[in-house]
């Protein structure tokens, strides 16, 4: 194991795990946006809502996020989409995300006990007050694990965008594996500051967990 | 620059072997996987500590980092090392590994659950331990975690996009070499996003139907 | 029957930490003779029985098989492949059947003799049609243990035990599990088990059963062995107070 070359390179690998961290944050917040918005369509009276919902979850879901995300940032262009790597990142890590929180969404909805729709109709509330004020409290509780699991997974997403070149963390890591001929020490450091990034997300989750529970 | 998808066709014949190569990198990785779980599972388990205090942090280091990270580790790792496997035999081995590991996490829950009654009946038939495990608590287990492990192998079939990086001509890297020539990149990622969309919507059916097989010897 | 003790319980004791649940208990039961353990919950008759087969080892004590010692003091290796070759020869059905779920009937019988008794397909097939028909379910041999009921699920355990040509058969509680209605098609075969001399250890609520079938009662408590002897005196003359109470409240009703 070479630590002087690991103390060397330490700096960039530090700078590129901001980047992923942005790249997490930003991209998760906009796949919140987007799960939100598809369990909507999902959960909608309106046949086509439904359908668009139900085709955007699909489609993300059977294809790789890779394709999605050069289709966004080398094929957007041809149709007058110009975006930078990062922001390719984000939107297109966060459209990929965003379909699977729309399961984890809308399965944490569907769970919560079908008697409490309809105790609320039954007192005179409306379809869309039941939802908010009787089963969207329970189901938000039901859903902060789960979602947890796609942001986990969603930091890991990130090292795709080191295939369209924006310098985080793998990118780093791969470049540094090139010159140095050292692939054991630059995985082991990129995997650490990952490990950081999302053990420290972990418990940000187990402590929102507990919050809510408490309730 | 518009679109002109009257390109793509001429490629036709790459973008299929290029599936071909997909989905021969995906059943070859799930089955790597899918074996490799059955035997982490059963070392978290079972095995002494020396083996298994090594092989957890192995897999805890797997859980917690990206696949792409993990494809150049064993890339370049093992070229380094001296072995200079194709990029293709690394990617299955990586593909695999990784998704072994995630595996190996639903096993052993899948293990756990299994009633202890089965393995007390297990012995007292005569089985060793050995057998048990074999014969009675694994082919339970697995039987119970068959739809999580399903839903493994077809994020494993989106994933394997990712040996593209290392020089695999799988889909992914087929579409760019058409690219490359035609400088069309959305009609071409846009077919291949349609033929894995039409590979995973047949591997869905195939789980399915497995899923179904097996419901009875529950 | 001969003076030469078949399973033999010599001075067992158990005990979890400090609590004690066998106590210096000492058991015979000769080559053909069926034995019923009755007793309140607790009383340790199921941790006694699960030491014949070593499935609960013992704190103390030792006990005997013929003249093989079950729960010899072996190195783990040694030990491990003495007491599979010992569990061969002594079955044990349970109170939740235990069978196995991913197999058929047929795959639940033939599993043990094929993998530890070397024996080809046809021959295993043969046992497990031999065996299922004794216990009258012979038409079930394909159907997996999810399609059976709660006493079909038994009798199919009966016969992967007895498929292993046991010397002795445990029974734990084999008919506590199971509703009302079904409790007599298990109670048939274990009747017509007795009938052909089988050694049965039997730990059962049922005391009518027990009344009509076994050669002995060892009525257990607390751990110890209050009462023993034949079903007429343990049943209908009991000399301890402890007996006479237990049996007050099971025998009626």
């Amino acid at each position: 194991m070479d630590f002087d070359l690991i103390l060397r390179v330490f700096p960039y690998f530090l700078q590129a795990a901001v980047v992923t961290i942005e790249l997490s944050v930003y991209s998760t917040a906009f796949g919140l946006i987007c799960g939100a918005l598809g369990t909507y369509a999902r959960l909608s009276r309106h046949k086509l809502l439904r359908a668009v919902g139900t085709a955007y979850v699909s489609v993300i879901r059977g294809t790789p996020a890779l394709i999605q995300l050069f289709i966004l940032y080398f094929g957007g262009p041809q149709i007058g989409i110009q975006l930078d790597a990062f922001e390719a990142g984000v939107i297109g890590l966060g459209v990929n995300i965003g379909a699977y929180m729309t399961e984890t969404m809308r399965g944490a909805i569907v769970a919560v006990d079908k008697g409490q729709t309809e105790a609320a109709r039954t007192l005179g509330l409306s379809r869309s007050q039941a939802m908010r004020k009787v089963v969207l409290p329970q189901a938000a509780r039901l859903m902060i694990r789960p979602l947890g699991v796609n942001i986990n997974a969603q930091i890991k997403g990130t090292a795709l965008v080191a295939a369209i070149s924006v310098v985080e963390l793998t990118y780093t890591a791969q470049r540094y594996i090139g010159s140095t001929y050292k692939p054991f020490e630059m995985f082991l450091l990129a995997g650490a500051l990952y490990m950081v990034i999302i053990y420290v997300v972990g418990l940000g989750i187990t402590f929102l967990d507990g919050k809510v529970a408490l309730r | 620059m518009g679109l002109d998808f009257a390109v793509v066709p001429e490629y036709l014949d790459r973008l299929l072997l290029g599936s071909a190569w997909t989905i021969g990198i995906t059943l070859a990785a799930a089955a790597l996987s899918f074996f490799g779980g059955i035997l982490f599972a059963v070392i978290a388990l079972y095995a002494p500590a020396v083996i298994r205090w090594p092989f957890k942090t192995f897999a805890w280091l797997f859980m917690g980092t990206p696949l792409l990270l993990q494809l150049f580790l064993i890339y370049f790792g093992l070229i380094q090392i001296g072995i200079d496997l194709p990029a293709v035999v690394a990617g299955i081995i990586g593909l695999g590994l990784h998704f072994a590991v995630y595996n190996s996490d639903i096993i052993q829950a899948g293990i756990r659950a299994v009633d202890k009654g089965q393995y007390e009946a297990g012995r007292t038939l005569g089985l060793s331990q050995a057998q048990t495990i074999r014969k009675i608590i694994v082919p339970q287990a697995v039987r119970a975690v068959v739809p999580p492990i399903g839903n493994n192998m077809i994020a494993l079939l989106k994933d394997s996009a990712l040996v593209s990086v290392i020089g695999v001509t799988e889909l992914t890297l087929s579409s760019q070499l058409a690219i490359s020539k035609t400088f069309r990149p959305f009609e071409f990622y846009l077919a291949a996003a349609a033929c894995y969309y039409v590979i995973n919507l047949a591997l869905e059916a195939g789980l399915h139907r497995i899923e179904r097989r097996i419901q009875v010897a529950r | 029957m001969t003076d030469q003790p078949f399973v033999d319980i010599r001075h067992a004791a158990k005990s979890y930490g400090s609590l004690e649940v066998l106590h210096d208990i000492s058991l015979r039961v000769n080559k053909g003779e069926i034995v019923a353990i009755i007793g309140p919950s607790g009383s340790g008759k199921s941790t006694l029985l699960r030491a014949i087969n070593d499935l609960d080892p013992l704190t103390s004590g030792e006990v005997w098989l013929e003249d093989t010692q079950v729960n010899e003091a072996l190195p783990y290796r040694l030990y491990e492949k003495h007491i599979n070759k010992v569990r061969q020869d002594i079955g044990m059905v349970f109170q939740h059947f235990n069978l196995f779920p991913h197999l058929t009937v047929r795959g639940n019988i033939t599993l043990a003799p094929k993998m530890l008794k070397g024996i080809s397909d046809a021959e295993a097939n043969i046992l497990a049609e031999e065996q299922l028909d004794r216990v009258g379910l012979l038409e079930r041999i394909d159907y997996y243990p999810s399609q059976l009921s709660g006493g079909q699920k038994q009798r199919v355990a009966i016969a992967r035990a007895l498929a292993m040509k046991p010397k002795v058969m445990l029974f734990d509680e084999a008919t506590s599990a199971l509703d009302p209605e079904l409790v007599e098609e298990v109670n048939l075969v274990m009747k017509q088990l007795a009938e052909e001399h089988m050694t049965m250890i039997i730990v059962t609520h049922e005391m009518k059963f027990a009344e009509s079938v076994c050669d002995r009662v060892v009525f257990m408590d607390g751990g110890y062995v209050v009462e023993e002897g034949s079903p007429d005196v343990v049943f209908r003359n009991p000399v301890h107070e402890r007996t006479r109470n237990f049996l007050r409240k099971h025998l009626q009703g």
